[in-house]
C-alpha cells in the first residue's frame, strides 16, 4: 500500500488548472464543481484508504445531458476522469489522479419508474443499492444483489464493480440482475442498451459494461430486476470442529440438490470477533461455523432446515441452532454483516476478496494460516462458502509502515494461492488499482491485450479510470 | 457444401482461424451446423467446426461446475448432468427441429454463442448467465481465456458475457465452463383454457409477482396449443396459458394450492402432473409447434406486458399466430407468406413499443434481403463494429451473420 505506482501527470492540464474549472463551472451550476481544498478532500480516496491522491476537481452532475457535457468538455481538454459512486470501493476503484476530475453521480439518485407487472425498476445510478429495495420491498419485492456496503454504495458503484453479497448464490451479482441501461461515452454520445425485455440484442454490451470499472463511460440510469420475496426465510448455525468438516458439510447440501439462498463460513478467529461485537449467540468452542438461510413457508423452511439438519449430521456439527424469532434471525446476521466493522474495532485490517473452488478450502484455509505465520500476521477468514468467494481479513498496525508493506505482500500471496488453486484474484471488490499488478498470475498477456483493446473501443484515448484493471507497464506510454 | 475443417484441438483450430487471419480469408463458424440457417446467408468458401473438441473436462457435481470442449453435444453433457439429478437450469431451446434438422444436435459451444435460453429464464436467468468462464480463438488466431470455475469472479471484463450470443462473430469458442443446478424433485404445471393474450399475459405477470418460484410461463394460441397437449387434457381448440412450480414434492402441494388461489379471477385451473408437464415443457424446449410448416418465423423479445400489444397490433396487418414464454416478452411469431416476411411491420409496431425482433426462419434469399437481427441504434451500431474489429480486424469470422459488414 506504499508502493503504488502512479503515471505521470499530465503537465498541460494541470498548469491550467484554473481555466478549465472556469470551463467545468460554465457547464453546471457553480456549486456543482467541487474546487476548494476542504471539498477536494472528500473525494481523495475511497474505503481502500491507504492511497489518496488530490483530483483538480469534483463534479456532480444532476443529468445524464450534464454528465454528457462534462466528458465531451473533458475529452476536448484531455482531462482524465474518475467516476465515483459512494466512494466505498475496497480496491481503490474511484482512487484520482492528480491530472483528473471525480465525476460523482451522487446527485442523480431518483427513482424513475417501477413496474411491478414487468418487475423491472428504472432508476438514476446515484440511487443506493438498499435504497431500490426500500421503495419496492412494501409491495413484497426486493433488488437482489446486495453486497455488505449496501447502505451507502450506489447502483452506480455496483455496476461499475460488477457487485455482488451473501445471496448471489440463489440470486446472482449484478450483471445477472440488470435489463437496460444508459452510458455516455467519453465523446459525450448518449448510449440506451436494452429495456425491460429480458434480453437485448445484438452484442452483449450489457455484459461488457456491467464490471468495466468505471472504464468505458459513465452510467446513469439503469433498469434493473426485481423480484417478489419468498414467504419467509430463516437461518441456522452449526458449529465444526474442523473447516475440513465445514467445507465437506456445505458440499454435501448442495450435492442432495437443496439450493440454501446464504450459506455463510467464519473460522474461530471472526466467530470470536463477530461474537463479542454482536452477542448472536455463535457457539464459541468450535473451529469453524456455518450460518445456512433457507426461504419460503413456515412448512417448507421447516422442512428445508430438517433435510440438512440430517445431511449434517455426519459432519458431527456441534450446537446446531435454528433461528426461533425475527430477532433471533437479526442478530444472526447481524454478527455476519458487521464482520468488517467488528475486526476493524481490533485491529486495521486488509480485507482479501478472493475465489476459491469449494472443495480446495481446507488446503487454502491452512496455506493461508502459513502465510501469514510468515509475515507475522493474524488472519480471520470469512467465506460465502456456497460461491467459493473467501474474504480473509488480514490483521496488521497501519501505524507501522513495516507491518503495513508485510500486510500488502502477504495479501498478494495470498491471492496468488487463490488462483493457483482455480479461482481468482476478486469475487466481488473489482480489480481497481489495489490489485492491477497482479492481473498477470491470472491473465497473459495476449487475455488483456484483448481486454484493453475493448477498453479502446469505448474509450479511444484512454481517459476513463485509466490507472485501474491492467499493471501500468502494458499500457503506460 | 463448402471445404470443411475439423480441428482436433484448440492449437490446431487457433492456426486454422491466424492462417485465415493472415491471408483475409472468411471462415464460417459452426459446432454440428444445426443452425447454420440462422443469420444472413454467408458466401463462404471454407467452413471450420469444433465438432472434434469433445468431452467434459471437469464436472464437479458439489460446485455446481461444468467445464466441456465447446464441440461437446449438449446431450452428452444434459446426460452426465442427470446422473447427479442436476441440469442446465436456463433449459436451453433447441431451434433444430424448426429449422427443418433432428433434434439434439447442437453443441455447447453453440448454446452459449447462440445464447440459447428456455422457459426458466424468468427464474434463473439466460444461458449468458450461467456461463462461468471460455476459452476461445478471437479473429486474430489468438487463444484468450476469461472467468474461471467459479461462481463469481468480476477479475478483468466480462468476456463471458461479451461473447456470448455473438454466433460466431468474435471468437471461436474452444472450451466453456458453466454454472450447473440440481434438478427439481418434481413438477406441476397449471393450465387456464381459453384466455385471450391480453388477460393471459396479466395472469401470467401476476403469477410472477408471487412467491411460489413460478419457472415457467407459457401463453399458446389454438393451434399450437393442440401440438402440446392432447384431447384428453384439450377437449376443444382453445389457446392455453401454463404456469410450471418446480421444487419438492412436499412443496408443491402447497404452492400449486396458493397459486391457483391467488388467480381464481382467471379462471378454472387444469393441472398438469409431474410426466404431463414434463411433456408439455419439452415441447416448449424444442419448438415442436413451429416444425410443421416452413412459414417464416419470428423471434421477438420486450417488456412481458407489451407482448400482447404486439401481437395484436401485428394480427391487424399480418396473417401471424403466436406463442408467447418469459411470461409474455418473448414471442414465437409465425407469419403467413408475404414478400418480406412482415418485416416492415414487425419493425414498425416494435419502434413503437420497444424491443427487438431476429429473423429466425426463412429462404436464404429473404434472409439475404433482410435485416435478420434487429436494425441498431446508430450508438450500438458504432460500439458493435468498433467490437467486430477489436476481435477481429480483418473480418474473417461469420462476416456479415448477424450485421451486413459486421
Amino acid at each position: 500500500m506504499t508502493s503504488l505506482a502512479i503515471l505521470e501527470p499530465n503537465a498541460e492540464v494541470l498548469n491550467h488548472r484554473d481555466r478549465l474549472i472556469r470551463g467545468l463551472r460554465d457547464l453546471l451550476s457553480t456549486d456543482r464543481v467541487v474546487a476548494d481544498e476542504d471539498g477536494r478532500r472528500a473525494f481523495e480516496t475511497d474505503a481502500l484508504t491507504a492511497y489518496k491522491q488530490m483530483p483538480l476537481a469534483a463534479v456532480l452532475p444532476t443529468t445524464t445531458e450534464e454528465v454528457s457535457r462534462v466528458l465531451r468538455y473533458c475529452k476536448a481538454n484531455d482531462i482524465k476522469v474518475i467516476a465515483r459512486g459512494a466512494g466505498t470501493s475496497l480496491c481503490g476503484g474511484a482512487l484520482p489522479s492528480e491530472d483528473s476530475i471525480v465525476l460523482g453521480v451522487s446527485k442523480m439518485n431518483r427513482v424513475l419508474d417501477i413496474d411491478y407487472m414487468n418487475r423491472t425498476a428504472t432508476v438514476q445510478t446515484g440511487i443506493t443499492n438498499i435504497g431500490i429495495s426500500n421503495i419496492v420491498s412494501p409491495n413484497g419485492f426486493f433488488y437482489a444483489p446486495d453486497p455488505s456496503s449496501q447502505l451507502a454504495c450506489t447502483l452506480a458503484g455496483n455496476l461499475g464493480m460488477n457487485s455482488g453479497g451473501a445471496h448471489c448464490l440463489k440470486y446472482g451479482v449484478t450483471t445477472n440482475n440488470v435489463l437496460g441501461l444508459k452510458i455516455v461515452l467519453m465523446d459525450g454520445e448518449i448510449v440506451e442498451i436494452g429495456g425491460k425485455e429480458l434480453d437485448a440484442a445484438g452484442y452483449d454490451l450489457l455484459g461488457l459494461i456491467i464490471g468495466s470499472e468505471g472504464q468505458f463511460g459513465i452510467v446513469t440510469e439503469a433498469t434493473v430486476r426485481i423480484l417478489r420475496a419468498a414467504e419467509g426465510a430463516r437461518p441456522m448455525l452449526m458449529g465444526f470442529n474442523s473447516s475440513e468438516a465445514a467445507g465437506a458439510c456445505v458440499a454435501a447440501i448442495i450435492g442432495s440438490g437443496i439450493i440454501p439462498v446464504a450459506i455463510e463460513f467464519m473460522d474461530k478467529p471472526a466467530i470470536h470477533v463477530c461474537e463479542e461485537f454482536a452477542k448472536a449467540g455463535y457457539p464459541l468452542d468450535v473451529e469453524a461455523l456455518l450460518i445456512v438461510e433457507v426461504e419460503g413457508s413456515e412448512e417448507e423452511i421447516e422442512s428445508l432446515l430438517g433435510r440438512i439438519s440430517d445431511i449434517a449430521k455426519p459432519f458431527k456439527p456441534k450446537g446446531i441452532r435454528v433461528s426461533q424469532s425475527e430477532a433471533e434471525s437479526k442478530a444472526i446476521w447481524l454478527g455476519r454483516k458487521s464482520a468488517f466493522g467488528a475486526i476493524g474495532r481490533i485491529s486495521d485490517y486488509y480485507c482479501m476478496d478472493g475465489t476459491i473452488p469449494l472443495g480446495k478450502l481446507p488446503e487454502v484455509l491452512v496455506e493461508i494460516g502459513e502465510i501469514c505465520a510468515r509475515y507475522k500476521l493474524n488472519v480471520a477468514n470469512i467465506f460465502h462458502a456456497g460461491d467459493g468467494n473467501l474474504h480473509p481479513l488480514i490483521l496488521y498496525n497501519a501505524n507501522d509502515p513495516a507491518e503495513v508493506e508485510r500486510a500488502e505482500k502477504c495479501g498478494a500471496e495470498v491471492l496468488e494461492l487463490c488462483v493457483k488453486v482455480g479461482g481468482c484474484l476478486t469475487g466481488e471488490h473489482g480489480v481497481g488499482v489495489e490489485k492491477r499488478e497482479l492481473m498477470l498470475t491470472q491473465f497473459s498477456k495476449t487475455d488483456l491485450e484483448q481486454q484493453m483493446r475493448i477498453k479502446t473501443v469505448f474509450d479511444p484515448d484512454w481517459l476513463l479510470n485509466r490507472e485501474k484493471v491492467f499493471p501500468l507497464e502494458l499500457h503506460a506510454p | 457444401m463448402s471445404d470443411l475443417i475439423r480441428p482436433k484441438d484448440e492449437s490446431e483450430l487457433a492456426a486454422v482461424v491466424a492462417e485465415a487471419n493472415a491471408a483475409k480469408t472468411p471462415l464460417e463458424v459452426c459446432g454440428a451446423g444445426s443452425k447454420r440457417n440462422v443469420g444472413r446467408p454467408l458466401q463462404i468458401a471454407s467452413s471450420v467446426t469444433t465438432e472434434r473438441l469433445r468431452g467434459v473436462t471437469l464436472y464437479e457435481p458439489n460446485e455446481l461446475v461444468l467445464s466441456a470442449r465447446a464441440g461437446t453435444p449438449l446431450k452428452d453433457i444434459e446426460a452426465a448432468l442427470a446422473k447427479n439429478n442436476q441440469q442446465l437450469a436456463f433449459e436451453p431451446v433447441d431451434l433444430g427441429p424448426m429449422l427443418g434438422e433432428e433434434e439434439n444436435q447442437a453443441t455447447i459451444g453453440a448454446v452459449f454463442a447462440a445464447n440459447l435460453s428456455g422457459a426458466r429464464r424468468i427464474q434463473v436467468g439466460s444461458a449468458r448467465d450461467h456461463l462461468l468462464g471460455i476459452r476461445a480463438v478471437t479473429g486474430r488466431g489468438e487463444i484468450i481465456k476469461s472467468g474461471g470455475r467459479v461462481m463469481k469472479n468480476v477479475t478483468g471484463y466480462d468476456l463471458c458475457r461479451g461473447i456470448a450470443g455473438s454466433w460466431g462473430t468474435l471468437s471461436v469458442m474452444s472450451e466453456v465452463t458453466m454454472k450447473v443446478l440440481p434438478k427439481p424433485e418434481a413438477e406441476r404445471t397449471l393450465l387456464f383454457i381459453g384466455l385471450t393474450d391480453e388477460v393471459a399475459i396479466d395472469a401470467l405477470c401476476r403469477a410472477l409477482g408471487t412467491p411460489f418460484e413460478v419457472s415457467g410461463t407459457a401463453h399458446l394460441h389454438a393451434e399450437y396449443a393442440r401440438r402440446l397437449l392432447d384431447t384428453e387434457i384439450l377437449r376443444r381448440p382453445a389457446a392455453v396459458t401454463a404456469l410450471r412450480l418446480e421444487n419438492f414434492e412436499e412443496s408443491l402441494n402447497y404452492r400449486a394450492d396458493r397459486l391457483a388461489e391467488s388467480l381464481t379471477a382467471f379462471g378454472k385451473v387444469v393441472e398438469l402432473d409431474d410426466q404431463q408437464s414434463g411433456d408439455f415443457w419439452n415441447g416448449m424446449r424444442t419448438l415442436s409447434f413451429l416444425t410443421d410448416s416452413d412459414d417464416p418465423v419470428w423471434r421477438i423479445s420486450t417488456a412481458p406486458t407489451d407482448g400482447s400489444k404486439v401481437v395484436s397490433a401485428l394480427s391487424k396487418r399480418l396473417d401471424c399466430r403466436a406463442a408467447y414464454d418469459w411470461s409474455g416478452g418473448l414471442i414465437w411469431l409465425q407469419t403467413g407468406p408475404t414478400a418480406d416476411a412482415g418485416a416492415t411491420e414487425v419493425r414498425r409496431v416494435l419502434s413503437e413499443t420497444g424491443g427487438h425482433a431476429t429473423l429466425i426462419r426463412a429462404d436464404a434469399s429473404l434472409r439475404s434481403s433482410l435485416d435478420v437481427f434487429h436494425p441498431m441504434s446508430s450508438g450500438v451500431a458504432a460500439l458493435t463494429r468498433k467490437l467486430k474489429q477489436s476481435f477481429d480486424p480483418a473480418g474473417v469470422l461469420n462476416p456479415g451473420r448477424m450485421y451486413a459488414g459486421i
